[in-house]
């Protein structure tokens, strides 16, 4: 067991709000200590502490296996490898040659779970019982899936494009973590295979040496640990994409949409939905009457960009305008604050919401799904004014 | 006042625990079955995965969790190990 006790952190205790999972922190090899959620495979959270600067520090990212067999990557021996049925010559790169080959681009974007948030969605569902944390913003620099993927040449009929990785079950029955993307989406000129996260090479935990990186897109398709880049004229049987991360039809109201995958019943999870999170104070926290209080957090959605963001401080009643931060890009999330006084003693329940730039808003109720994806209700806090 | 995310950050400096070193401390409640738990369910994952979803899963809702390992995610279940574990999860760990 840990030499060093434990920490176990009581989730918000304000009556009437769902209550955050209990937590423990605890250092990955490399990182700082986040969330605990599992041990093995390896599934931590990152404190929303973290997410009041713009860009989330890499040794305090989100870590997210499915399958616990994580090699460490040796670049040495790491090599890329093009092909499938409809590519014309399949290709092998190294490292090197793919930072050397092809013209090296820089995206901000959010990297967030499908997940994130499934820790509050009443009734509960089976999963990782994830709080805010299953997510960050970065900026990831590589080159386009595109261009390489062209360099392979690409033949008439390509449906899908599979992606497949170092990392694997401990059982052979276990199905392979791969994913697919329908080729318009793989040949999008912000999807990337990225090699370095904030300036850095990606840590071990964040997909070293190679991930995708799919902006906009849930990170479930961010494949991390990259070995090989397949173009299909079929959809991808695998398990990751054609049972798991399934939505019901309609519920959402999502725009990009994976069509070759849909089914009768369900369909792929694909782009963020829009949503908001407050970082600098936390439900139950005092303040005095004569202090002013100042609201701070983050927005973001699956790319079509943050119009406003919209604070209550009386439950919702009335709605009053944030003030937003920098744009880092469409695909970044935007920071915004908000600052009021409180005229009287009391309770106050707080409220966040925004709007993308597509008119959509954050729902006051949750839109049920099996299992638990995309949270994004209105953030309820309640301040005690003293 | 509550100092709310200061505190935290507190505590994030002072655990400096290494997390691969502490997946024996968890400890799955006392009861019949727990050792064929324990036997069959740490192949693949920890067994923080039981005690994150306790509480979450009825008896059927659990026969469906393992019966998902076992088919889908390939757990060599004996067949006859099956109800005890199922019995097992629902008592210690069901909704
Ligand atoms: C052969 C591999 C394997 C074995 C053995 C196994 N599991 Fe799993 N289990 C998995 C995989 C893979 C996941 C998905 C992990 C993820 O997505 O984080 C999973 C996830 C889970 C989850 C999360 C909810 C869900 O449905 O995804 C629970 C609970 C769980 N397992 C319980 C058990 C129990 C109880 C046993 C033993 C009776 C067991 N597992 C044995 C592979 C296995």
């Amino acid at each position: 067991g840990a030499l060093v006790p434990r920490i176990v952190l009581a989730g918000a205790a304000s009556k009437g709000l769902p209550e955050l999972p209990a937590a423990v922190l605890e250092a990955l090899p490399g990182k700082q200590a986040l969330i605990k959620r599992s041990y093995r495979p390896p599934n931590f959270e990152t404190p929303v502490t973290y997410f009041n600067t713009q860009f989330t520090p890499n040794d305090a990212f989100f870590v997210r296996y499915h399958l616990a067999n994580i090699p460490e990557v040796n670049v040495q021996d790491w090599k890329l490898r093009i092909g499938g049925e409809s590519v014309e010559k399949p290709l092998e790169f190294t490292l090197e040659q793919l930072k050397s080959r092809f013209e090296a681009v820089e995206i901000a974007a959010v990297c967030q779970c499908a997940g994130n948030r499934r820790g509050m969605v009443r009734p509960q569902v089976p999963g990782i019982q994830w709080g805010h944390g299953a997510m960050g913003n970065a900026r990831w620099k590589g080159v386009r899936l595109k261009d390489v993927l062209n360099r392979a040449g690409l033949k008439k009929g390509v449906l899908e494009v599979v992606f497949n990785a170092a990392d694997s079950g401990m059982v052979a029955q276990t199905p392979d973590f791969a994913k697919s993307l329908p080729l318009a989406k793989a040949l999008d000129e912000n999807t990337l295979i990225a090699f370095e996260m904030n300036g850095e090479p990606l840590p071990h935990w964040n997909g070293f040496p190679a991930r995708l990186v799919v902006p906009g897109w849930t990170a479930t398709y961010w494949v991390k640990h990259l070995t090989s880049i397949d173009a299909i004229a079929k959809p991808f049987e695998g398990y990751w994409v054609k049972t798991a991360y399934r939505l019901p039809k309609e519920a959402f109201p999502m725009q990009e949409r994976f069509l070759s995958q849909e089914n009768q019943m369900n369909t792929p999870i694909t782009e963020m939905m829009v949503n908001s999170l407050i970082t600098n104070i936390e439900s139950g926290q005092r303040f005095r009457l004569s202090q002013s209080i100042d609201l701070k957090g983050i927005a973001w959605d699956g790319g079509y960009g943050i119009q406003q963001v919209e604070v209550s401080i009386d439950e919702g009643k009335s709605w009053r305008e944030a003030v937003i931060g920098n744009d880092h890009g469409r695909f970044s999330w935007r920071q915004w604050h908000f600052r009021f006084k409180p005229h009287k003693k009391g309770s106050y329940r707080l409220m966040v919401k925004a709007t993308n730039r597509s008119g959509v808003t954050q729902p006051l109720q949750l839109i049920q799904n099996p299992a638990g994806y995309h949270h994004n209700l209105v953030q309820t806090i309640d301040l005690q004014v003293i | 006042m509550k100092t709310g995310f200061l505190f935290v950050n507190i505590l994030l400096m002072a655990s400096a625990a290494l997390a691969d070193e502490s997946e024996s401390g968890i400890q799955l409640k006392e009861g019949q079955g727990k050792a064929l738990v324990a036997a069959n369910c740490t192949m693949c994952h920890s067994l923080d995965y039981i005690q994150m979803n306790g509480g979450l899963l009825d008896k059927s809702g659990w026969q469906k969790t393992v019966d998902k390992m076992i088919k889908v995610m390939g757990a060599p279940i004996k067949p006859e190990d099956v109800d005890p574990i199922v019995a097992y999860l629902a008592k210690n760990y069901g909704k």
